[in-house]
């Protein structure tokens, strides 16, 4: 029997998770179709969290699930132009048709979506994005060029993630794109990165000597990791990335948000009313993050975040 | 003193890759900092080591702290035995954020050599050492502990502590007649 597990019309970080409740239940030798028939939209992550599902399938010996394509025409450009189908088409079965061009119009697609395995492929995002990274900032989200080569650090270091913590390959994506209702129309740029690996509680718990305690979960490593800059090396020098990240991110107004086994967690800006931390989700290995920088408006006063932070943080449970 | 220069880029083509101008990944910063230490390490005697980075385009987090940190971290402290000194050249603002970073985590500073040809401390230093350095710099000759008290207004004593410790921390020389900053010797 083949579960159909539906894609949701607008697929992004929040929605992501009716992706994962949907595929919980299936056992690892369970067959699936990912249903993307009706979809009409996806963000970065919403892309890459496709690619992961069927990364994780693949690592658990399942058979190749199923993915049937969206039926707008426009949709499915749009994806193609983000370079999905490019990995779709080794990791799923394809039902239906793939558009043959890439089809016309402006992406907003500032990097496509590339994978990451090794520190090679790191050096290669960062070549590609760098110019187009500091036209972007500065044109479209009025963000001064200085913040152009910070922006490419802090996408350095996430992918680095990967590469360092994952033990195995997974996917970059990078795109702007205007806001509809939220922030008052304003663009934004989102960082995805996915990755279907060990995710942050096993890395931390492979610290040697390493205890943990009763309550450790995927929601304490998270804390451990983004919140405090703990990494599973006792070197000094490490678990800089992500809290180098927060400080870029705290400068201009932008949200992180880092989801890993069954808990995610997010530095919240004002503009956003996320939930800090979010525990008891549906199940999914390896680390899916995104960032997302807001355009940049006039007269625009620094804005306070909140993250999770032991015991000060109101856990709450399920999905959305 | 045996002065010595070394391009970090050209360390990164040789090493790593030759199409790359980026200094990023923590692999990148280790491969080119082992060279950097290969290089120092056929060296004997005082040097002091130019370590010029006009031509790198980024420097990651993760690569400063492979590069430059744990380079310092090694011959910082007396320790090692190479009497070896560094002057940082080329560094973009980015640059600098990102050393000032890795450096903050260890307690680490350096001399860096700005585009007008002055030099100054970057890092972790407290007032009374970045006083003392730059009083040196400015006197651009060697200065004994003497000297200095008078410079900044405090004992022969607490001068000599003071300059002990930079030092030890390779930001100053000891000379002959007394004490020089590193970017004042050549």
């Amino acid at each position: 029997m083949t579960t159909v597990i539906t894609v949701p019309p607008m697929l992004d970080d929040q929605t992501a998770e009716q992706l994962f409740d949907q595929l919980a239940p299936v056992p690892a030798d369970g067959k699936f179709l990912l249903d993307a028939r009706h979809a009409r939209w996806a963000s970065p992550y919403g892309l890459t969290a496709l690619l992961t599902i069927a990364q994780a399938r693949e690592q658990m010996g399942g058979p190749r699930p199923a993915f049937a394509v969206p039926e707008a025409e426009e949709t499915a450009s749009y994806w193609t132009r983000a370079g999905f189908f490019r990995y779709a088409a080794e990791l799923f079965e394809i039902h239906g048709t793939l558009p043959r061009g890439r089809g016309p119009g402006e992406s907003g697609v500032l990097l496509e979506i590339t994978p990451v395995r090794q520190s090679g492929d790191v050096h290669g995002v960062v070549e590609r994005i760098q110019s187009k990274a500091q036209t972007m900032l500065t044109r479209e989200l009025n963000i001064d060029v200085q913040a152009s080569g910070r922006f490419v650090m802090t996408l350095s270091e996430i992918c680095q993630n990967i590469v360092e913590h994952a033990g195995q390959g997974g996917w970059v994506a990078v795109q702007t794109y205007r806001w509809r209702q939220r922030l008052g129309g304003r663009r934004v740029v989102v960082i995805a990165v996915c990755d279907a690996g060990i995710g942050f509680r096993r890395s931390l718990e492979s610290l040697p000597g390493r205890q943990v305690s009763d309550r450790w979960d995927d929601g304490m490593a998270l804390e451990e990791a983004v919140i405090r800059g703990v990494s599973r090396f006792r070197d000094r020098g490490r678990g800089q990335g992500l809290a180098n990240t927060r400080a870029f991110l705290s400068r201009w107004d932008g949200k992180l948000s880092v989801r890993s086994g069954t808990a995610r967690i997010s530095v919240v800006p004002a503009w956003d009313d996320d939930q800090p931390l979010r525990e008891k989700l549906a199940p999914f290995p390896g680390s899916q993050i995104q960032i997302t920088i807001p355009e940049r408006v006039a007269a625009e006063a620094p804005a306070t975040t909140r993250a999770a932070t032991a015991g000060t943080t109101r856990r709450t449970t399920g999905g959305r | 003193m045996i002065p010595n220069h070394i391009d970090v880029s050209s360390v990164l083509k040789r090493t790593v890759c030759d199409l790359y101008s980026n200094l990023v990944t923590r692999q990148t910063g280790a491969a080119v900092r082992t060279e950097i230490e290969q290089q120092l390490g056929e060296l004997r005697g005082r040097t002091l080591t130019v370590i010029d980075f006009t031509h790198v385009g980024l420097l990651d987090f993760s690569c400063a702290d492979e590069v430059v940190a744990k380079l310092l971290l090694r011959y910082c402290g007396g320790a090692h035995e190479n009497d070896a000194y560094f002057l940082f050249r080329g560094m973009s603002d980015d640059h600098l954020h990102a050393i000032e970073s890795a450096l903050e985590r260890y307690g680490l500073a350096l001399v860096v050599e700005r585009d007008a040809g002055d030099a100054d401390l970057v890092g972790a230093v407290d007032d009374g050492e970045r006083r003392a350095w730059r009083a040196l710099y400015r006197a651009g000759r060697a200065a004994n502990p003497a000297d200095l008290a008078r410079v900044v207004g405090s004992t022969p004593a607490a001068a000599e502590r003071l300059l002990e410790t930079l030092l030890e921390r390779r930001l100053v020389l000891r000379l002959d007649d007394g004490y020089a900053a590193v970017g004042r010797v050549r």
